[in-house]
């Protein structure tokens, strides 16, 4: 089963941290994402760039209209996510308590569609 | 069928037999196995071009072979000298007729290579990985590609599966008499897991995937060969040709899924159906009874009804109250509950929908909200019943179900 860990953050909080403690966080985290690819189930894991640098695509009559922002003042935004495979979801939660930013922040976790028949 | 499919074919069917004998010869199962897997590929690329060699299997032992020397010989921190020097002096060349054939028995070593890759100190998915590459022939890429997760996600977990196989020093041989019952039920389970795994709906990039289904009935059809008295290894067979026979009818042209009673049964498989009727009526007859041989007797009752309407849920709803009796489950119970419904009407089934609200195991579970939806629509209240079908849709997280079960809520606005 697939899950998405999802952490979310704001400048005040990432700002709250000492570079030390952001450092060591980044470490831990690192340990643990190897460790997960080690026993085959990481599927992938990034840190999302700032939203001063997202940009919002629409087309409009099959022209594509590229924006910048959001502008909007949002109280937390994506900052990194994970996607692991997992026996069950036991298991991603208990990955999802020992990443060091659970102890700061809160990970969120959430099931992936799939396809494949549950019970036939 | 092209000829590449042909090669492929033949390699995944020789996969196990290879791999047994080069086990049996040199132990080391998990280098074995690396080295199998080169030989596969190598194989897979040669054959095509230059034409099958005339002793494919002595082919394959003996490159496997030769890659397993070069291996061991590289391998400096594991390199044990003896092992070289006995892959060294094998007597495997391919310029003789079939030297490697002699020179290793011809054992059939598919059912030990599953009980080992089905090793209860695996978890469910690695076992299921390492049986589709170790006993299955396919490639790690292939793997990856069917569950939909980097190569290297798949090679990290087959690898760690070994070395799980060697920690827990399991030795190359079938179980003992007295655990063999159990270990079985965890190759079925895994079998079964495969199954499902490739039973999804839609077509285009998923075709892979189907790939796994076949698979699955490959595998099995293998161990009821290799085990014909086996009542329960006949029954999921059974239940997989019976379940296999209406793939082309449980989805329209747009991926949707097509619940049973809207099936076009002139779609279903006439030659599944008859061999799963044939296999579950057999087994019924002369094995002891077990879960999937009640599943397979459920699923032939469906397939030998001319139509939806005339499916004899009374003999369905007996095989539920059996298959509960037999394998307790709430999920069993919810199924039962679909006869009950047929049989009794659907207050009685939600009679049956109230008692496993009170179910830790199915309380939150997507089904029963599905079920009730169902019955409440049955009776008359479709209020209720949207409601129900709204919040089943909202649970589950497979994409033709919710798809499903949207289409359902909708209809009743």
């Amino acid at each position: 089963m697939k899950y998405m860990l999802l952490i979310y953050g704001n400048d005040e909080l990432w700002s709250s941290f000492s570079q030390e403690d952001f450092q060591r966080a980044v470490a831990d985290t690192d340990a643990q994402l190897a460790e997960l690819a080690k026993s085959g189930e990481l599927v992938g894991a990034y840190g999302v760039g700032d939203q001063v640098l997202a940009k919002q695509v629409h087309v409009d009559n099959g022209v594509p209209a590229v924006t910048d922002g959001p502008y909007i003042e949002t109280k937390e935004y994506l900052a990194s996510f994970t996607i692991i495979d997992v026996e069950s979801l036991d298991r991603a939660l208990e990955v999802a308590a020992k990443n060091p930013f659970a102890a700061t922040g809160q990970v969120e976790v959430r099931p992936l569609m799939h396809e494949a028949a549950v019970d036939v | 069928m092209t000829s590449d499919r042909r090669v492929e074919d033949q390699l995944r069917e020789l996969a196990p037999q290879v791999l047994g004998a080069l086990v049996r010869r040199f132990g080391h199962f998990d280098a074995c196995e690396d080295a199998v897997q080169e030989a596969l590929l190598a194989a897979a690329t040669q054959w095509p071009a230059q034409g099958a060699p005339d002793n494919p299997r002595g082919w394959l032992i003996t490159v496997a072979s030769r890659r397993l020397a070069d291996q061991l010989r590289s391998d400096s921190a594991r390199r044990r000298r003896e092992d070289l020097d006995a892959v060294r002096d094998a007597p495997f060349t391919t310029t003789t007729s079939d030297p490697a054939d002699d020179a290793v028995p011809h054992t059939d070593d598919t059912l030990t290579l599953l009980f080992l890759c089905c090793h209860p100190a695996l978890s469910a998915a690695s076992q299921l990985a390492l049986t589709l590459r170790a006993v299955g022939g396919l490639t790690t890429a292939e793997i990856a590609t069917a569950f939909l997760v980097p190569e290297t996600t798949m090679g990290q977990r087959i690898s760690r599966a070994k070395q799980s196989i060697k920690t827990a020093a399991a030795p190359f041989t079938l179980p003992p008499q007295d655990e063999r019952e159990a270990r079985l039920r965890v190759v079925l389970h895994v079998l079964y897991l495969m199954f499902n795994e490739g039973y999804s709906t839609s077509s285009g990039p998923d075709l892979q995937r189907a790939d796994l289904t076949t698979e699955a009935i490959r595998l099995t059809r293998e161990v009821h060969r290799l085990l014909p008295d086996n009542g329960e290894v006949a029954g999921l067979l059974a239940l997989m040709l019976l379940t296999d026979s209406h793939r082309i009818a449980r989805t329209r042209a747009d991926g949707s899924l097509v619940p049973l009673a809207e099936q076009d049964r002139t779609l279903w498989d006439a030659g599944l159906t008859a061999e799963g009727v044939a296999l579950i009526t057999a087994s019924l007859a002369s094995a002891a009874l077990g879960p999937y041989q009640v599943q397979a007797a459920i699923a032939a009752v469906h397939n030998e009804a001319a139509s939806a309407a005339d499916t004899d849920w009374k003999q369905i709803l007996a095989l539920y109250e059996l298959l509960e009796r037999i394998a307790p489950n709430p999920m069993v119970a919810l199924s039962r509950a679909v006869a009950v419904a047929e049989v009794h009407g659907p207050l009685a089934a939600l009679d049956v929908v109230a008692q496993l609200e009170e179910d830790e195991r199915i309380k939150n579970h997507h089904r029963l909200d599905a079920a009730r939806g169902h019955f409440l629509e049955m009776a008359g209240d479709l209020d209720g019943a949207r409601e129900a079908f709204r919040r089943a849709a909202r649970r589950t997280t497979n994409i033709p179900e919710q798809r499903y079960l949207e289409g359902r809520a909708a209809r009743l606005v």
